[in-house]
């Protein structure tokens, strides 16, 4: 059953200390910033943290790190130009990484979600990505093993959903909140606006309310 | 025999784009990586057909977007605001990478630090102990693509050669390089031998003192 929140610290108010907190966004674009803004009020902390990058200028992600609350980062591409923040912590040796091929980042949580146990991934083969790894080589090619990532949350930043917790997103701002979705205990979505139920095609529909724990409108909440 | 243009080169990068937009079959499907690969999308000949991927969830990607048609919510692998064409198409990350790993993109276009005659790829981390590795969808576009093809300067800034005999910067990928297109040759590279397709500026006797890489002429 999804829970409509009246408020961004309401949808987060439950985040423990430790989690694996699984944060959408491909840069800025579908990064839930509101919900990490509350999370930073909220105050959890020794969090391990998946997103594909790792912060970017001061605000979501990147104020998240700097507030300390992160013990551990896996993504795929912590360095950009406007990543000081990190780039900061982990030189003074005060953050984890996990370095983590993209596609394999979004596989290990779609197989998360999906309940599969692991999976042979191309992807790596012969790398230092792949050290310690099982590899096989199957129909010819070498295959590294790779394990499910699975959240204890998921922030996650959607265009529109139905009061069921339907979801649509908005062009590339789409990009890992669908897969997140499935691959964590709860997911919690900000949107643009909260529809009522049958208002959105069902046709169109991208995350099934079924993945969706806590949805938060930007029209209502603060 | 390999084809040689001692009229112009060493070709500047556009030129090098050029080229490699040539080489792109009408209708492909195709990803263009992050930097100097991002050039060929201005050499496609209008009407070709050629259907543009953006690794963080589109097909039918246009140009970067400027001035009111800059929206946060679509950008390319780059994080650079882009527009659509008519027929795109959006989807989430782990089917983006899914059609790449699946060998459903006919191209990839990336940059190199290092490629081998073997075809390994480098292009992902330099391995000095000060760098923060990165790797985004590097790997994943390197295994994926049908066909890979890698843009880059034959030489580095100190003049050592960038094609090589073995990588000696950390792999992204092992025997996935089809083609080099640098600035002053085109290599086919892979399990058989490196063939020099085509100079610019200089001759293939020329090449074959100044790499340590065996070559040979193109077929005729």
């Amino acid at each position: 059953m999804t829970v409509v929140c009246a408020s961004y610290d309401e949808a987060v108010a439950d985040v423990a200390d430790g989690s694996t907190v699984l944060v959408g966004g491909f840069g800025m674009a579908g990064m839930p910033v509101q919900l990490i803004d509350a999370l930073i009020r909220q105050g959890a902390t020794d969090l391990t943290v998946v997103s594909n990058n790792a912060g970017n200028g001061d605000t979501g992600l990147a104020a998240l790190l700097a507030a300390k609350r992160v013990r551990k980062m896996i993504c795929s591409f912590p360095r950009q130009s406007d990543s000081w923040v990190f780039d900061g912590l982990y030189r003074a040796g005060a953050i984890e990484l996990e370095v983590v091929p993209q596609g394999t980042l979004a596989e290990r949580m779609r197989a998360a979600g999906a309940g599969i146990g692991a999976f042979f991934c191309p992807t790596g083969a012969g790398t230092p990505l792949a050290a310690g790894k099982e590899a096989r080589v199957i129909d010819g090619r070498e295959h590294v093993l790779e394990l499910p990532l699975k959240g204890d949350v998921a922030l996650i930043g959607a265009h529109v959903a139905d009061r069921m917790g339907n979801l649509v997103y908005r062009k590339t701002a789409r990009n890992f909140g669908p897969v997140m979705a499935t691959a964590a205990t709860t997911s919690v979505v900000q949107v643009s606006r909260v529809v009522e139920v049958g208002e959105l095609d069902p046709e169109v529909v991208v995350t099934p309310s079924i993945y969706v724990d806590r949805v938060v409108s930007a029209e209502v909440a603060a | 025999m390999t084809t040689t243009h001692l009229d112009r080169g060493p070709l500047t990068k556009q030129e090098m784009a050029a080229l490699v937009a040539r080489d792109i079959a009408p209708g492909s499907f195709v990803n263009l990586g992050i930097g100097q690969p991002t050039l060929v999308a201005d050499h496609l000949a209008p009407g070709s057909g050629v259907v543009l991927h953006t690794e963080n969830g589109m097909l039918g990607m246009g140009p970067a977007a400027l001035g009111d048609d800059v929206d946060p919510d679509l950008t390319n692998a780059g994080k650079i605001p882009v527009t659509e064409l008519l027929g795109a198409s959006y989807f989430h990350h782990a089917d983006s990478f899914a059609m790449m790993r699946g060998g459903h993109l006919d191209v990839c276009v990336l940059g190199a630090f290092q490629v081998s005659a073997g075809g390994d790829l480098a292009n992902w981390h330099t391995g000095a102990p000060d760098a923060i590795p990165a790797v985004g969808g590097a790997m994943d576009l390197a295994i994926g693509a049908k066909q890979v093809l890698v843009m880059m300067t034959l030489f580095a800034k100190d003049g050592s050669p960038k094609l090589v005999p073995s990588c000696t910067y950390p792999l992204t990928g092992v025997g996935c390089v089809d083609r080099v297109y640098t600035d002053v040759a085109v290599f086919e590279v892979g399990a058989g031998p490196t063939v020099v397709t085509e100079t610019f500026g200089t001759s293939f006797e020329e090449l074959r003192e100044r790499l340590d890489v065996p070559l040979v002429h193109k077929p005729s």
